[in-house]
């Protein structure tokens, strides 16, 4: 451990510096990472790991998951700022997986202070935790911490290429480094004399990297600007390459069938599949089958065709069976206590409380490229093609699958049609590999049908909260909440590295203890109840059921006060963090917010903290011949710094729809151990003629850059329900709303 | 067992099964993969391609029964000579994963040469059998609009 012990020290320094002094960087910064995995073929130079520059010009690395939310235009401009590229001269990859693209975020986020309140120790001390990223090799895309994770490494390390470069043309020019600047991609000299970095390479790969100082934000020329993604012309002309689109010589393609129930198999009789149209062969997974065939559909057909029995759950088999266990936790010590201001059992004399349970089911993914990976083995070397969120762990569970070491498999990642948590698995890696080990030497494509994909989600949990609060002169005296949900961190971390770390369960919790209001009695306990059906990250993870549970109950404490549910929470914030108050201030003067209504017309507002930003929502809502209609939707989010407003508004506006499906028609439900819902019809999401009118602001009133991907999803289902109770006076504690209401189609 | 398909203005055969779907013959044995497969029971319009001009799911069409000339993605407008549709969707910056896009695009170029011009509610119409996970649905509708004007 001593060596954790010296990075974390070192990186202790680096934090302390880095919030004390602003920029002042060693080289050791750049130099530090893990061996730099770039193998340049002749003719390349790599000057790091995230430059490879050749005779045509400069490759950047942005080895984080493209998965819709810009992360690869985004990363590559904060190298390319530094280093004076020309935007359109860019071409950006995602690189193998290796330590040295670890993420020195995540593991951070993982500390349980409030964060919008965290001291400058607290802040060192997330960035120590982050160096685990790297024991770990946790090259993950995931938590919104992207750019938090390279808004200072990536500049560094544009900067420390650049002047390499310039260090290599002062050698040849024999001129001082202060004789020359950069400009697209070249060094120029005082004489005019223009060497293009394509020139340079190979003579600055010897340079040591020196000590840089980052440019003040105004001198920036990418950054903060819309940049035009460097993946739109290609998803916009069919042209874009998917992992589902790997064409290799000789594939074949797979169709497969996983238990449903995860507990393994029974029986089948493939006999009548193996004689069907384009059938070649029909393999025993042992906790399933597939089937490899010329061409997809045939596979799909013959697989399906299989008459199989299946070996039953260990987890409860009915969606009854699983909130009475959610419900039981209740009754079970705490697992956290990760709030608790004042006295929430005091009741004042004057005062009034109120109580309410609420409820949230069980959700799927449901990303719109179906699960798949393409895997070719040859006995020894093992190549996968796939999206996925973290390539370092798929790397080494597909070379146990193999029986091989982590270095003889190749890991080349794909855009991917959406991943929202659910590419950060790996299942459908390993199911492929399996496949391909009964075929060597044969690339084959397996593609899950939409059925098998939605049966075999890692879902995001059921959770219930109990709620308890109380009023008094017309402000929120005590908010005191209890959560229960089962773990889904202590599964999908024992899935990545094996191992899950005890204690306090934040994503019970999250974005419930830690928001920005003062209520001077203010309490959250989570209980986590100890049921196992497969759970994973879903978007915006604990925060999508706590946003929902928090904000809807805030509107039911402003109610009872006898206050206006927007001016309520501007009070509240008003002294507790600014810059939460200020995202409030913006969806009241953006949606011209009064109070008051007009017949048939309703609004709603939530404000969520999460992933370091706050995000205020007011949803509008219309009675449309006896059904509800969604008009308009105004959001204000406060990401510290908005590196790129159309990205940011992309991923506001989207994140708000994904909220918003869940919240008005998506539930999984469990019978015999199987998620009911198989397709689309069964698990609706939002469609066009359901989406609002979307304004986005963004504020950068908070010190620190933080998330983005994730921010708008926990806000929209309370903003929605809060409409919902403001147009109809009913109040709607349990999701999915069109049980309650009718929506417009 | 061949089957002769014209697709983006070129006769192809394809040796399949007369009840596999034109989506199938289209990724996995002429290598068209622009045309996505999302659901397989029409209900998420990612397969979504033209035969004569029609949009049509691609996944419920067997390809003994296509009926014309198909159109893909690909062969709408390529990255050197773009639709205008597909111009105004890079103008618009509508992706994010990308992933139903090509579906939404031939969706709407089916929509603009029937309407011109058309309203909020044509679009919506048209439109809502296209399902966008992303939540892109400003940007698609923002895109359509400046496309048929600009035509």
């Amino acid at each position: 451990m001593a060596s954790i012990g010296k990075i974390a020290r070192r990186t202790f320094l680096f934090g302390a510096v880095a919030v004390a002094g602003g920029a002042a960087f060693g080289a050791w910064y750049v130099s530090r990472p893990a061996p730099n995995p770039l193998k340049p073929a002749e003719g390349e130079a790599s000057l790091n790991a995230f430059v490879l520059i050749d005779g045509d010009g400069v490759t950047l690395v942005a080895p984080r998951a493209e998965m819709g939310q810009g992360t690869m235009t985004t990363w590559a401009a904060l190298i390319a700022e530094e280093m004076d590229l020309a935007w359109e001269d860019v071409r950006v990859i995602h690189g193998p997986p290796a330590q040295a693209y670890y993420n020195s975020a995540l593991m951070g986020e993982g500390l349980t202070h409030k964060g919008y309140d965290a001291s400058s120790f607290q802040h060192s001390l997330g960035e120590v935790m982050g160096v685990m990223g790297k024991v770990f090799s946790m090259q993950v895309t995931g938590g919104s911490t992207a750019m938090k994770d390279g808004y200072e490494r990536m500049r560094v390390t544009g900067a420390a290429t650049r002047e390499m470069l310039k260090t290599a043309a002062a050698q040849r020019l024999g001129v001082g480094l202060d004789e020359l600047r950069t400009e697209n991609g070249a060094v120029i000299a005082v004489d005019g004399t223009t060497i293009p970095y394509s020139d340079l390479a190979a003579e600055a790969a010897e340079v040591e990297p020196p000590s840089v100082e980052l440019r003040e934000r105004s001198d920036w020329k990418l950054l903060g600007t819309s940049l035009p993604r460097k993946d739109i012309p290609g998803k916009s002309t069919g042209t874009a390459q998917f992992g589902i689109d790997t064409r290799l010589p000789g594939m074949r393609y797979a169709a497969v069938r996983i238990s449903p129930t995860r507990g393994g198999m029974k029986s089948f009789d493939a006999f009548e599949a193996s004689r069907m149209a384009g059938v070649e062969k029909v393999v025993d997974l042992g906790d399933g089958l597939a089937v490899i065939a010329t061409n997809t559909w045939l596979a799909q057909q013959a697989v399906d065709a299989i008459p199989v029995e299946w070996a039953p759950s260990s987890y409860p088999e009915t969606t009854e069976d699983m909130t009475r266990a959610i419900k039981a936790a209740f009754d079970a010590e705490p697992n956290s206590t990760l709030r608790d201001d004042g006295d929430t059992a005091k009741l004042p004399s004057g005062a009034l409380r109120i109580k309410a349970e609420y409820s949230v089911p069980f959700l799927a993914h449901a990303t719109m490229e179906p699960m798949n990976a393409t895997a070719w083995f040859d006995g020894t070397h093992l190549r996968i093609w796939c999206g996925n969120q973290g390539p370092t762990f798929l790397r080494d569970a597909c070379a146990a699958e193999a029986g091989i070491a982590p270095e003889e498999v190749e890991v080349n990642v794909t855009l991917m049609g959406g991943g929202f948590g659910r590419r950060g698995e790996f299942d459908y890696a390993v199911i492929a590999t399996r496949v391909a080990k009964a075929l060597p030497g044969t690339p084959v494509n397996v593609t899950w049908s939409r059925e098998e994909d939605m049966t075999h989600d890692f879902y995001r949990p059921a959770a219930l909260a109990r709620m308890t609060g109380a009023v008094l002169d017309g402000k929120a005296l005590t908010f005191d909440a209890q959560v229960s949900s089962p773990s889904i961190a202590e599964q999908a971390l024992d899935r990545w590295v094996g191992f899950a770390p005890g204690g306090p369960d934040k994503g019970i919790v999250d974005a419930i203890y830690n928001q920005p209001y003062g209520i001077p009695n203010y309490r959250v306990t989570g209980h986590k109840a100890e049921i196992t059906p497969p759970l994973g990250f879903w978007r915006s993870v604990g925060a999508s059921y706590n946003g929902f549970f928090h904000e809807s109950f805030m509107d039911e404490l402003a109610h009872a006060a006898g206050a206006d549910p927007l001016q309520f929470r501007l009070d509240l914030t008003r002294d507790e963090w600014l810059p939460a108050y200020y995202v409030l201030e913006a969806v009241r003067d953006m949606s011209g917010w009064t109070g008051q209504t007009e017949d048939g017309v309703g609004r709603g507002i939530a404000m969520v903290y999460s992933f370091g930003t706050p995000c205020a929502m007011v949803i509008e809502v219309r009675d449309v011949d006896g059904t509800i209609r969604l008009t308009n939707a105004w959001i204000a989010a406060d990401p510290g710094v908005a590196l790129d407003p159309s990205i940011i508004e992309a991923q506001l506006t989207g994140a708000m729809a994904y909220g918003l499906s869940a919240a008005i028609g998506e539930e999984i439900t469990f019978a015999g151990g199987v998620a009911e819902q198989k397709n689309f019809p069964d698990y609706d999401p939002l469609r066009m003629p359901q989406m609002p009118a979307v304004e986005v602001r963004i504020l950068e009133n908070q010190k620190r850059l933080n998330g983005i991907g994730e921010v708008g999803t926990p806000p929209a289902a309370p903003a929605l329900a809060n409409a919902l109770f403001d147009l109809t006076g009913k109040r709607v504690r349990d999701l999915p709303l069109n049980k309650a209401f009718e929506f417009y189609v | 067992m061949a089957t002769t398909l014209t697709v983006n203005g070129t006769a192809q055969e394809v040796d399949l099964p007369e009840n596999v779907p034109l989506l199938w013959a289209l990724r996995d044995a002429l290598n068209l993969t622009g045309t996505k497969f999302g659901c397989g029971v029409s209900a998420c319009g990612a397969c979504t391609v033209h035969i004569d001009g029609e949009a049509v799911r691609s996944c419920q069409i067997p390809i003994g029964d296509v009926w014309g000339e198909v159109t893909t993605i690909e062969g709408l407008g390529t990255p050197d000579a773009l639709h205008r549709l597909q111009k105004a969707w890079i103008d618009h910056q509508v992706a994010q994963c990308g992933y139903c896009q090509s579906g939404q695009i031939m969706q709407a170029a089916a929509l603009l040469a029937e309407t011109p011009t058309p309203t909020d509610d044509d679009i919506d119409a048209a439109m809502q059998g296209n399902l966008c996970r992303c939540g892109t649905y400003p940007r698609i509708r923002a895109a359509i609009k400046s496309a048929a004007e600009g035509a």
